[in-house]
């Protein structure tokens, strides 16, 4: 069981966003605590994604409040983001093609030498290091990532957030493009990275996946928070209900 | 981009020559058509192309548009175009030949041939050149105006604000000690060249196994030795023989002449054969050209610009701020511009009307001839040059053999599709 007694590492309060009048994120709030996996649950264009992009700094909020260790933050671009720890890996996995692993690895936080020129060498090692621990059988290192195949590009796009000493992870649909051995992977990671402590926001599609990986789940529907359970005190029923009804069970606080 | 697969695989496929070599093939292809297209010429001319004075000519001839295609990569690589750079050249050669003809010896009192003139009017070129395309590039990247459009208006703008700036005249002579950057007048004569030469060679071989050494400190695979060697080996013959030939085109007699009256000296009896040397606006490209290297290669500004043009939206989410980097890459295309105005006008020794006319396409041939693709992310600064080269290689010895004016330039379009053509092919094969 995850321990909810002290401050929370992240809360946000009252988000909402709107594009164009049309309310994308209307007033939801949600909170995140060390060593917890918190499931986004929603179809398409419920705002999952969208909510989740203001802590990342993709987004701009037009309200609400974000703190995290029960500090009020503003996180304006992805730069903020990452100066609190929170680290993203997106949906797109947002990684340079034309680039190799170790490029995308240190993208913006380029190892520099004494000259202030990147370090190519040094780069490559620490990259050789962490996807030796994430994915053993990754070797290529030299090629463009385009060059890559599904599962490795995912490996990548995690290793990128890991290696930085995340203490906030948010993961958009980290299993969509993997096999059912990769998935193991991911999901051995998450308990891996419970374990350390580290907060995770899980978007996911796959209610059977929420129920394995998450501790507390948030279902949203047309922009609003339709309610945030236990995962223990619910069934995959209430989930989906909750999901396409946008009605909180009964058996549920 | 190296070819070899990590030294951990099991199985190793055997490694052809070339990736033992760890080159760029596609270099390879263009350094090849280059020396065929060379060949070529000089048997149709029956030993005129491949003449000492000839390398040398094409030498002086390649820099303007080659500098610029130098800029041109970077903006193609973050997916941008820029139509202007032409007339930017026009427009920073007007302000320096207004700088020097008339603001610094008339209305400063400076009078002709000032000793400072010449570099006072380099920084005023630069700074206009730097300043305007930074300008450009603010209106691409923080206004987001298609690059297209605002530098297709800048076509009209720059080389309209040209020519108002000098009303449309030639503005000449330019000064005594700015025509030196030009070419024939300035050069760096026999001893210096061979000095900078090897100096160049041992700089060269040094960045070669200074690489090697990084990455066998960190335990990853090296070619081999002899590899390593061959690779030195070309590289210095390639350098030291430029340098031979340049050194081996000797100044006319009547020019020495004049050459040591201009300094009040009496030329010793029987002096001949002075050779040239490496011309300065040769040396300025060279510079530009490492220094660009590095910056793509070695840098974060340069990480950040292949990064932007491989997947704009990931660099964003990376934290890089490309609105700037646009601002940042614009104003070094402005800058380059800048640097080219002063070599074109240096080696024509005044300012005309039409000065830069088409270089825009010459431009953006070069770099795309070169290996730099329209879809952003990928080019070389080398292929670029290589680019210019070829295409001025192309037209002087169409010239040479006397084939018609509109022919030439039919046959330089035709080569710039054929060359994209073979590229998409080459990818493709490649699967990059």
């Amino acid at each position: 069981m995850v321990d909810r007694s002290g401050t929370p590492l992240v809360e946000m309060q009252n988000i909402s966003i709107s594009f164009g009048g049309i309310k994308a994120v209307d007033d939801v709030s949600v909170d995140l605590y060390p060593g917890e996996v918190h499931g986004l649950l929603g179809h398409n264009g419920a705002g999952k994604s969208t909510l989740i992009k203001v802590l990342s700094g993709a987004y701009h909020k037009n309200g609400g409040q974000i703190r995290i260790d029960g500090k009020p933050v503003e996180i304006n671009n992805p730069r903020d983001a990452r100066a609190n720890n929170i680290e993203t890996i997106y949906q797109t996995l947002a990684l340079a093609d034309n680039l190799d692993a170790t490029s995308n690895l240190f993208l913006g936080r380029e190892m520099v030498t004494p000259m202030g020129l990147v370090n190519d060498a040094a780069m490559e090692a620490e990259c050789r290091k962490i996807m030796g621990q994430l994915n053993p059988n990754f070797q290529k290192f030299h090629e463009p990532v385009s060059a890559l195949s599904g599962g490795q590009r995912q490996s990548v796009a995690i290793a990128r957030a890991v290696y930085f000493n995340a203490r906030i992870l948010i993961m958009d649909e980290p299993t969509a493009a993997l096999g059912p051995h990769e998935t193991q992977m991911v999901a051995d990671l998450i308990q891996k990275l419970k374990a350390q402590g580290i907060g995770i926001f899980l978007i996911d599609h796959d209610v059977h996946a929420v129920m394995e990986l998450c501790d507390r789940a948030s279902v949203m529907k047309n922009g609003q928070l339709v309610g945030t359970v236990d995962i223990p005190d619910v069934t995959d029923d209430d989930l989906l209900s909750m999901i396409i009804l946008g009605k909180k069970p009964a058996s549920a606080a | 981009m190296a070819t070899s697969p990590s030294q951990t695989l099991p199985a190793q496929a055997p490694k052809s020559l070339f990736q033992k070599l760890e080159l760029d093939m596609r270099l390879l292809g263009m350094i090849g058509a280059f020396i065929v297209l060379c060949i070529g010429f000089d048997i149709i001319t029956e030993g005129r192309f491949l003449t000492p004075r000839n390398v040398f000519n094409l030498s002086i001839q390649t820099v303007s548009v080659a500098i610029m295609a130098c800029g041109m990569v970077f903006v193609i690589v973050t997916r941008h175009i820029d139509l202007s750079v032409g007339a930017l050249l026009a427009t920073c050669s007007a302000i320096m030949a207004m700088t020097q003809t008339q603001i610094l010896p008339y209305t400063l009192d400076m009078g002709l041939n000032h000793p400072a003139t010449w570099i006072i009017t380099i920084v005023v070129g630069l700074i206009a050149g730097t300043l305007i395309g930074a300008f450009h590039g603010f209106l691409v990247g923080y206004l987001t105006i298609p690059a297209f459009i605002v530098t297709l208006g800048g076509f009209l703008i720059w080389r309209n604000v040209a020519w108002y700036l000098t009303g449309g005249q030639t503005i000449g002579p330019l000064d005594a000690n700015f025509i030196k950057l030009g070419g024939t007048n300035g050069t760096l004569g026999e001893s210096t060249s061979w000095a900078l030469g090897i100096v160049l060679t041992a700089a060269a071989l040094w960045a070669l196994w200074s690489a090697r050494q990084a990455r066998a400190r960190h335990g990853f695979s090296v070619k081999p030795m002899w590899a390593q060697a061959v690779l030195s080996g070309i590289t210095a013959v390639a350098i030291l023989g430029f340098v031979a030939v340049l050194n081996a085109y000797e100044i006319p007699q009547r020019r020495l002449e004049r050459m040591f009256e201009a300094r009040g000296e009496v030329m010793p009896e029987g002096l001949t054969g002075v050779g040239y040397g490496l011309p300065f606006s040769v040396l300025i490209l060279i510079v530009v050209a490492i220094v660009l290297t590095v910056v793509a290669r070695r840098t974060r500004l340069g990480r950040y610009i292949f990064a932007t043009g491989g997947n704009p939206d990931a660099a964003e989410l990376s934290g890089i701020n490309t609105r700037l980097l646009t601002v940042k890459v614009f104003a070094l295309m402005g800058f380059l511009c800048a640097l080219s105005a002063v070599v074109a006008s240096a080696r024509l020794s005044n300012h005309s009307n039409d000065i830069g006319t088409l270089d825009e396409l010459r431009v953006i041939a070069a770099a795309v001839i070169g290996g730099t693709a329209l879809s952003g992310g990928i080019g070389t600064i080398y292929g670029a040059i290589l680019g210019a080269l070829i295409m001025q290689a192309l037209q002087s010895g169409m010239a040479m053999v006397g084939v018609d004016a509109p022919f030439q330039n039919i046959v330089v379009g035709l080569v710039l599709v054929l060359a994209v053509f073979i590229d998409i092919l080459y990818r493709k094969k490649l699967g990059a």
